[in-house]
């Protein structure tokens, strides 16, 4: 059976979205992928409408590059859950939704009488993703947990920066974002098994347990070797004693270039030294080192010491261009520390068509987003939505779905419910 | 029932990226297959760190924590039988998953095109570092350069320093995200309509999304955002503020007035919190630097746990930045069970990383731990390809198939 031109994944499948901001990308990742997500927002908006960047620097609700970001693809209701009136239209959406995902503190819904066992009643094959910081019980659950927060209790912050300084967050928050992307993954999970059963479930996501598994070996360094991993900034531990350098100053910026052992690391390393000799830049001992055979974890501080130096003044003395130009025909691990305007340019970002440009009737200029996340053969993911405004679709579903008359959704409107 | 029960992955996925994606898998029941090969082993099998310090292939505790629950087989991929082998299992195989450099499987004649004809609703799942096709689809890449590529490095770091690598390979860390609900996706799709499919996920372009809005701000508003250590655009006190001991820390982040209200009053407000430079947020953030100090000398004579705790318990934003030892023994992990300790006879007693959600009816399960190489080998041959024993012994003899390396002294 071939799949029509607009064929999607998700496509049977209703999701309600009542997170906050930092986890929109949770339901996203669903719409993305075919799903038709609700946005539910608070009839004065969104916060996440607040967030810039703006478009054209216009901070207005409707031009929020944040919001953009995040909600393409997503369909807009307003609905106030805190009033008797807007849960009770919740629970009408429930019976016929397929997800449920929300981001309050643990309890919250609850409290409204919209806790998962609420919602069950309701309707029994729901699945409900709830996203926290610490997940929905336990000692830190009721605590609170802004991006830089979480990050220093996820154990990340302390194995990145400059030794001499703070420990760093990275400089994008990304600690609700593992755990928007962990809710999207134990919905569909959770979707499989409802295919078994017929029923839906609860999915409780930690998002410090989401940061905790971007640790690479840390935890099992310390439970094994009792080895505390300490942050390096252009270099990294890779055991308790062993080490690898990854970014290095050039003419103009910073690229990186793994400097380390192990099988793809050390065939690229050999490379690179030929190349520094090619170009009169040799050095007699790192010449001699064979870094293929040497283990991963294999460069003690002694040996760093020695051979950074002269690998330091050959990428000094080039431009990101010509060492990422020298880097792919030699097939050297070396990329350039790319910034916006790099990521845009990237040639192989537009070999690839990633940007996609939608129109707007009210923008004079087409709006650039970000590409697919996957290229699927038969159900190719497509920009079908613009994000939406505030309420867009509420004649749509309050309605036309239903059911509900001109003078009631007026009455809802006036009383703040939508 | 487990939720993947019955689900057959042949997986050819290694380092981190792939092997973490298929580990959400096998621990909610699907069977999973690793093809590995002792002439080119995965590089997480030679890094640490390793069962009583000593390396070895089946040694390892970092690449322990991806591959438990899943099974070993070894096949020397370089012998030209191999691939006949890989063929026989396609027909079992409701997916196969690699995330080689685009061009390989190709080579190999294992190219989703040429599986499709043996399962005609095949889903294979490709996970290369820059996708396929375009000029640098065949550069060989490491986790650490993604971060680079997708503009995470810039930003990250001292405005006066150059930027530094958030910890790790952490775009692999990233991409099974968007590379789970798109297999899961990917299956239910084709239980709806019998049809599969190739996804086929460059990693720097799933990563990317999670850099959107400063991406989107530099193609609409051609601005580029820079790096600003921890500060927050709009919101101070917000920063790891040092505290008793050596190199420890606790972050504060004053989100609202109110916020800043409860710290003051766990400070005891002195006289500097009423100055009317700190009176608005505004305020706050202008004068910052001074801020930071004045704050930073106050955390500096408590211990950080007992400076969380006691700020938590007034309202206020704030955390230990924890060790990795502090992860291993954290009580809010632990109440998780995040960390599962497993046996193995080589890597010893070790934390597998478990999934990080909670099924109210569909409990993990870890029934196995990561496989030796070619551990599973025989039993893979005649419980999935029905082989008879006397096959399977000429294919060993003939270094087709290679079997558990542990009887060579655990190299």
């Amino acid at each position: 059976m071939e799949p029509s031109q607009d064929a999607s994944m998700l496509s049977p499948y209703r999701v309600l979205d009542m997170t906050h901001e930092w986890c929109l990308m949770s339901s996203k990742i669903l719409a993305d992928l075919g799903a038709d997500v609700l946005q539910i927002e608070p009839p004065g908006g969104h916060p996440a409408r607040r967030l810039g960047p703006f478009y054209h620097d216009e901070v207005h609700p409707e031009r929020s590059l944040f919001w953009w970001s995040y909600t393409v693809n997503k369909r807009s209701i307003s609905l106030d859950i805190t009033t008797s009136d807007g849960q009770h239209l919740l629970k009408r959406l429930v019976s016929s939704a397929h997800f449920l995902i929300e981001s309050g503190a643990p309890g919250e819904l609850a409290a409204l009488g919209l806790g998962y066992a609420d919602l069950a009643a309701v309707n029994p094959e729901l699945i409900v993703v709830s996203i926290t910081p610490f997940g929905q019980d336990g000692p830190y659950a009721h605590y609170k947990a802004p991006d830089l927060v979480g990050m220093g209790l996820s154990g990340f912050m302390y194995v990145t920066g400059d030794a001499d300084r703070a420990p760093l967050r990275v400089g994008f928050p990304h600690f609700y974002l593992h755990g928007a992307g962990a809710g999207a993954a134990g919905a569909m999970i959770a979707h499989m098994h409802r295919t078994l059963t017929g029923t839906g479930q609860h999915v409780d996501v930690s998002c410090q347990e989401a940061v905790a598994r971007a640790l690479a070996n840390a935890p099992q360094s310390y439970a094994l070797e009792a080895s505390i991993i300490k942050r390096q900034g252009a270099y990294r531990q890779t055991g308790g004693g062993t080490f690898m350098r990854i970014t290095w100053p050039c003419k103009d910026g910073y690229v990186n270039f793994q400097f380390s052992g192990g099988a793809g690391a050390g065939r690229s390393v050999n490379a690179f030294v030929r190349w520094m000799a090619e170009d009169g830049m040799g050095d007699g001992y790192l010449e001699s080192l064979d870094f293929a055979t040497l283990g991963y974890g294999a460069i003690t501080q002694d040996m760093l010491e020695r051979v950074v130096p002269p690998i330091e003044r050959f990428i000094a003395s080039k431009t990101k261009a010509e060492l990422f130009e020298g880097a792919t025909s030699r097939r050297i691990l070396l990329f350039p520390v790319s910034s916006p305007q790099d990521i845009l340019e990237n040639p192989q970002l537009q070999a690839r068509q990633y940007y996609q440009d939608l129109t707007h009737p009210e923008l004079d200029t087409p709006v650039t987003f970000l590409g697919p996340f996957v290229q699927a053969s038969a159900t190719p993911l497509r920009m079908r939505r613009f994000p939406p405004k505030l309420g867009e679709h509420n004649l749509d579903i309050y309605r036309d779905e239903l059911g509900l008359a001109v003078e009631e959704i007026a009455r809802l409107r006036q009383t703040g419910v939508i | 029932m487990q939720p993947l029960q019955g689900l057959h992955i042949l997986d050819f996925f290694w380092v981190a990226i792939g092997p973490m994606s298929t580990s959400y898998l096998a621990e909610y029941g699907a069977t999973i297959v690793r093809i590995e090969s002792q002439g080119r082993p995965e590089v997480l099998r030679h890094a640490p760190p390793f069962g009583g310090g000593v390396s070895g292939l089946n040694r390892s505790a970092y690449y322990a924590n991806y591959n438990a629950n899943k099974y070993g087989f070894g096949l020397n991929m370089a012998h030209p039988k191999a691939v006949d082998i890989v063929k026989r299992f396609v027909p079992w195989a409701d997916v196969v998953t690699e995330n080689f450099t685009p061009g390989t499987m190709e080579k190999w004649g294992l190219a989703y095109e040429d599986l499709r004809p043996l399962k005609p609703d095949l889903i294979m799942m490709s996970a290369s570092m820059l996708g396929r096709g375009g000029p640098y689809s065949r550069q060989p890449g490491f986790g650490p350069v993604l971060s680079s590529l997708s503009g995470m490095t810039g930003l990250t770091g001292w405005p006066d320093r150059p930027p530094t690598n958030p910890y790790g390979a952490y775009t692999d860390f990233v991409v099974p995200k968007f590379a789970l609900p798109a297999l899961l996706a990917a299956l239910d799709y084709r239980r709806r309509t019998g049809t599969g499919q190739h996804l086929d996920i460059s990693q720097l372009e799933a990563a990317l999304h999670f850099m959107a809005p400063p991406i989107l701000e530099c193609a609409n508003n051609d601005r580029e955002s820079q790096r600003a250590a921890n500060r927050h655009p709009a919101v101070a006190p917000h920063a790891a503020y040092p505290c008793q001991g050596e190199d420890r820390w606790c972050t504060i982040a004053c989100m609202t007035d109110t916020d800043w209200q409860a710290l003051c009053q766990v400070m005891g407000h002195p006289s500097w919190t009423q100055d009317d430079r700190f009176a608005t947020m505004h305020g706050r953030k202008t004068h910052e630097p001074v801020l930071d100090e004045l704050v930073g000398a106050w955390t500096a004579d408590w211990d950080a746990y007992e400076l969380m705790h006691t700020l938590q318990d007034a309202g206020v934003p704030a955390g230990v930045v924890y060790t990795n030892k502090e992860i291993i023994e954290d009580t809010q992990l632990a109440h998780r069970g995040h960390f599962v300790y497993m046996e193995h006879p080589d890597v010893g007693r070790h934390p597998v990383q478990r999934s990080e959600f909670r099924l109210s009816q569909a409990p993990a399960e870890h029934r196995w731990p990561a496989p030796n190489l070619g551990q599973h080998t025989v039993q893979v041959c005649q419980e999935i390809l029905g082989m008879h024993d006397d096959e399977i012994q000429a294919l060993i003899e003939d270094e087709v198939l290679e079997v558990d390396t542990r009887a060579a002294g655990g190299k």
